[in-house]
């Protein structure tokens, strides 16, 4: 027997409050009928006795406390999963948009997903080639991976984040088993495509399933967008065997829907207003990313967050730091000098980087270049606040040369072109060739017998 | 009869209505699918429990019911190269079981209860056993014998005792009448409540250091066997690197390595590594000393707050073999953030930045639970306590990270500007302390002579004066400074460099003995002393950069190999001779 509940409670943000509903499971999705006829769906968020808690995904606009008809569907939040997805547009809740008809599923998935058994995980090891020389050389991104871009308001996130999926040589992925899974949360719609443009241009659209949240679509669907994204990216990775780069665009945007959400439920903020769980949260996304033991696909994850007034800081950030393994942080003197992309490479850092290079995957050199690279970087930036004090002309001639080593590193190494694609070897050898600019006795993170092979001052 | 229900439902938090039986802290089973959860408040009307699992499809009215005991676990052989989640259920059989993902509800025994160990009994029938006494010993891995105790409340004659030879963990090997006259039947495994630390006979000040064999934690801020630490740090500083530094080449026998709401890759990773890393005294794998408790971040939280409890559970038993154990948990903010998050649930009143005020309490007593002490069975054992803290956006000042400075007495601040010139390991030098040198000097005396300390405290000086050197050299530049205090930097860019920096990833310079550790502040001191002397004459500082001393001592680590450590006079005798050439 189906039982319709007319009418609700209360209504608080994007909440509704039923009472006396039975039967009624944690997490089940309800549809929620209105006497327009349009049917809304929502979510248990809560149970006490008989009274419940809705999350309504469209927001409450409209109802009241007497014209909707609630019906219980049974169970949690799911996705219709079938080989027919890829290539879809679909809403932010996962339903298509693109006028394609309905997928027809082979299976349907929880979108919440199941925690991976540390046990059957296999440590990420081979690298991606995305032809970016700071990437490949300082922040290797590896296969499994989650490597956020830290970006801010006005800069050139999308460009490098296409750059990559275009370039990205995944090895051992042919090109039918390489795709792309696009969650778009609350990104203006001229965004989103560039995107679909740009994955035109670059001839993968065929292979991409896009999720769209555009900014003026519901803020409580935006809280969906990345986890039906994920668990796309987790059937055609671990069902179908393909090689998934996820990018999710903007993380910022899906934290402050979780934001909203939160205070509506009347929570205790934690800093800045954002939940106490946002870690968890956070977590429950990105940890979501990796390979497992017998399957031979992978799901990397790129997202994409702008910091709030560029401060690394702030929570967002610095929840999603200690969670990625690694980030790409982006800065804006940087492009403000024009240089693309502006990578800053002293805050950037690839976790898996370590096992993935060498010899065997890229060059027995690329360790000790990409930490003496850091290294005399950073002399850079000290030599330069230095010369802010005292003035260039009265540094010492050592310091004078980092000065001018960095003015090479910024605008040879740093700074590529949106369709330049350096091959490893290439960004290496530039990076020795650098290098060798500083006196040979300044190179001190790298043993002299590759010195004696690369350094050419 | 049972006939509780579920009435509320709240995240991981889940409420009874109307029931009396339930005990504070008694471990509950939940719904169909008997999810395991813990009684955490009641009052008349309700009780509250955490559950430990996902608690999507939960139903009021479904059944809730007590087992009668607190949050245990089972303690046995097997726990060594195993790994559990956070509440000591075993990974790997779980994965035999449901597959790749974690289903719920899974109900494994924590311990094989069917593999056969070669028991040999150390015990005979009539003798009188006191708790915690062995009463059998076993082989648990090649290197690591299991003793077997008597649970510490109990006490009495055996009646009976099997034979040696091969039995199960479940297997009665010997029967004991209490004082009352009641049986107890002995097997190879007991439980404990996570909870309650287990009791000691004394415990005993930390006096003998736990030899890392990373040079800036040895020499400069040393942690005692049964001592507390705290790493603190931003992301990408290096606490997990530290914290696997320390989980290989720490001289502890056992460790417990909690990955408290990390990343599930750096525990397939800490899998991967361990298992092939030959551990140099045994020549068996690392994994043989080790147990793994995983609960990633992306796995349920309640669990997440429960697996640091776990682990020292773990680590105190190990410890009343006799054993000593280091527990490196990573990281104590997730856990702490655990604590809030399920305070947040119960709407409890916040404390500071949302966490609750018990939270300085509970991060108290866990510290507490380490310690050096004489244990029940006999002999001495250890709990050390090496935490993570992941202070939000790198702010010291925050509640976990001041909190913990109160119950640790080593603290290795990790340092953001270090990290980004890849400076490794990142621990800021005039930051840290420890609290030890005074407990540990006795044994650097005895053992590496008077001079290690005198050493240790030259090198610490000439870092803090390079510190307030560098405030002005930041303002004017080096050119300026007069040669004596150029001489200073120079030296003390040695230490940093070619001392403080160590290379985890380099065979000779990823252990280093704290023979050859001593031997380096030797010879670093004595070209500072020597070279001091040439400046005091008048001569250019510059003279003496010219014999490139410096550069040749900021490589000795790697030019020197551990075992070839008469090398380092061929160093004195060349700083000797060319150094003298100016002298004359």
């Amino acid at each position: 027997m189906i039982i319709d509940y007319v009418g609700v409670k209360e209504i608080n943000g994007s909440l509704i409050v039923m009472d006396g509903v039975k039967g009624v499971s944690n997490e089940e999705i309800v549809d929620i009928k209105l006497e327009n006829g349009t049917v809304r769906q929502g979510r248990v968020v809560q149970i006490e006795g008989e009274r419940i808690v809705v999350q309504v995904f469209e927001g409450t606009r409209r109802i009241s406390l007497k014209n909707t008809r609630t019906r219980l569907t049974g169970h949690p939040m799911e996705m219709p999963l079938s080989p027919e997805i890829i290539g879809r547009v679909l809403d932010g809740a996962g339903r298509p948009i693109d006028g394609l008809g309905n997928i027809f599923p082979v299976k349907r998935a929880n979108i919440n997903g199941t925690p991976i058994n540390p046990v059957s995980r296999v440590y990420p090891k081979n690298y991606i080639n995305t032809g970016i020389s700071t990437i490949d050389t300082l922040m290797t991104l590896i296969r499994g991976q989650k490597l956020p871009i830290f970006s801010g308001s006005g800069m050139t996130h999308n460009d490098l984040a296409v750059q990559i999926v275009r370039q990205a040589k995944i090895s051992g992925a042919d090109s039918s088993n390489f795709g792309v899974v696009f969650a778009a949360m609350g990104v203006q719609k001229d965004v989103a495509e560039y995107f679909r443009k740009s994955f035109e241009e670059s001839g993968v659209l065929s292979r991409v399933v896009m999720l769209l949240n555009l900014s003026n679509d519901p803020i409580i669907e935006r809280t969906l967008t990345p986890r039906c994204a994920l668990t796309v990216a987790e059937y055609l990775a671990f069902e179908l065997d393909m090689h998934i780069l996820v990018i999710m665009t903007d993380m910022t945007s899906y934290a402050e829907a979780l934001r909203e959400f939160s205070s509506s439920k009347g929570e205790i903020p934690g800093r800045k207003g954002y939940p106490g769980y946002l870690y968890s949260d956070l977590a429950s996304l990105y940890e979501r990313a990796g390979m497992i033991k017998g399957h031979p696909g992978s799901v990397t994850q790129i997202p994409i967050l702008t910091m709030p007034n560029d401060d690394i800081t702030h929570p967002i950030p610095d929840l999603t730091g200690y969670i990625t393994e690694g980030q790409i942080v982006l800065d804006r003197t940087l492009q403000g000098q024009g240089f693309y992309p502006p990578v800053s490479v002293l805050p950037s850092l690839s976790r898996l980087m370590k096992d993935g290079i060498g010899e065997g995957y890229t060059r027995g050199d690329h360790q000790s270049l990409a930490n003496q690279l850091f290294a005399s970087y950073a002399k850079v930036i000290d030599a330069r606040s230095l010369a802010s004090v005292i003035g260039e002309e009265e540094l010492s001639p050592i310091d004078k040369k980092y000065i001018e080593f960095g003015k090479l590193f910024e605008s040879r190494f740093v700074n590529q072109g949106f369709t330049e694609n350096r091959s490893i070897e290439q960004s290496l050898n530039l990076g020795w060739e650098l290098l060798s600019t500083l006196p040979r006795a300044e190179l001190d993170r790298v043993d002299d017998a590759v010195l004696d092979i690369y350094y050419k001052g | 009869m049972n006939n509780n229900m579920i009435y509320g439902i709240n995240g991981p938090v889940v409420t009874v209505k109307n029931a009396d039986c339930f005990e504070m802290m008694e471990m509950v089973h939940v719904g169909e699918q008997n999810l395991v959860g813990e009684v955490i408040g009641i009052t008349d009307k309700f009780t509250t429990i955490q559950v430990y699992e996902e608690t999507t499809g939960l139903k009021p009215g479904d059944p809730v019911s007590g087992t009668g005991a607190p949050m245990n676990v089972l303690l046995g052989p097997g726990i060594l190269d195993n790994i559990f989640d956070g509440i000591e259920r075993p990974l790997k059989a779980i994965e035999e079981r449901s597959g790749a993902f974690i289903s719920r509800g899974a109900s494994v025994s924590s311990l094989d209860p069917d593999k056969l160990w070669n028991v040999t009994l150390t015990i005979k029938a009539g003798d009188r056993l006191e708790g915690g006494q062995i009463y059998a010993t076993l082989p648990e891995t090649p290197i690591i014998e299991h003793r077997v105790m008597v649970p510490p409340e109990l006490s009495g004659v055996i009646k009976e005792v099997k034979p040696d030879g091969e039995h199960r963990i479940f297997d009665v090997i010997a029967v004991l009448e209490d004082d009352l006259g009641e049986l107890h039947d002995l097997t190879l495994c007991q439980q404990w409540p996570i909870r309650t630390s287990r009791p000691v006979k004394q415990r005993l000040t930390p006096s003998i250091p736990l030899i890392t064999g990373q040079r800036v934690m040895d020499t400069l801020f040393p942690i005692a066997k049964g001592g507390t630490a705290a790493i603190p740090g931003g992301f990408g500083t290096g606490k997990t690197m530290n914290q696997h530094q320390l989980a290989k080449w720490c001289d502890a026998d056992i460790i417990i390595y909690v990955g408290c709401g990390e990343r599930g890759n750096e525990m397939s990773q800490v899998l991967d590594e361990f298992s092939e890393l030959i551990d140099p005294k045994s020549n068996r794998p690392m994994t043989d000393r080790t147990v793994l408790i995983a609960n990633t971040s992306n796995m349920p939280v309640a669990a997440r707050e429960a697996s640091i409890y776990t682990g020292i559970t773990l680590a105190e038993y190990y410890r009343d073999m006799g054993y000593h154990v280091a527990m490196m948990a990573d990281s104590t903010s997730r856990w702490a953030e655990a604590l809030r998050e399920i305070s947040g649930r119960l709407e409890e009143m916040p404390a500071e930045e949302g966490f609750p005020a018990y939270l300085p309490s509970r991060l108290a007593e866990f510290y507490e639970r380490g310690g050096r002490a004489d244990v029940l069975s006999g002999g001495e054992g250890s709990v050390t306590l090496i935490g993570a803290v992941s202070p939000q956006g790198s702010d010291f000042s925050e509640p976990v990270t001041q909190n913990t400075k109160r119950f640790t007495r080593v603290f290795w601040a990790l340092d953001k500007a270090l990290a980004y010139a890849r400076h490794y390991p990142a621990i800021n030098w005039i930051n840290s302390y420890s609290e030890y040198f005074n407990d540990l000097d006795p044994w650097f005396k005895e053992n590496l002579g008077e001079e290690f300390t005198e050493y240790r405290n030259n090198i610490s000086a000439l870092l803090q004066e390079e510190s307030s050197l560098m405030e002005i050299v930041k303002l004017i530049g080096s050119d300026v400074l007069p040669d004596d205090q150029k001489l200073v930097i120079e030296t003390a860019r040695v230490i940093r460099v070619g001392f403080l920096q160590q290379n985890a990833f380099h065979a000779e310079d990823t252990y280093v003995p704290l023979e050859k550790q001593k031997l380096m502040m030797k010879v670093i001191l004595h070209l500072h002393s020597k070279a001091k002397e040439v400046v005091a004459r008048e001569i250019p500082l510059s003279k003496v950069l010219e014999f490139g001393l410096f550069d040749k001592l900021t490589k000795m680590k790697y030019d020197i190999p551990n075992n070839r450590l008469e090398m380092f006079d061929d160093y004195i005798v060349e700083i000797d001779e060319k150094l003298g050439t100016l002298l004359q």
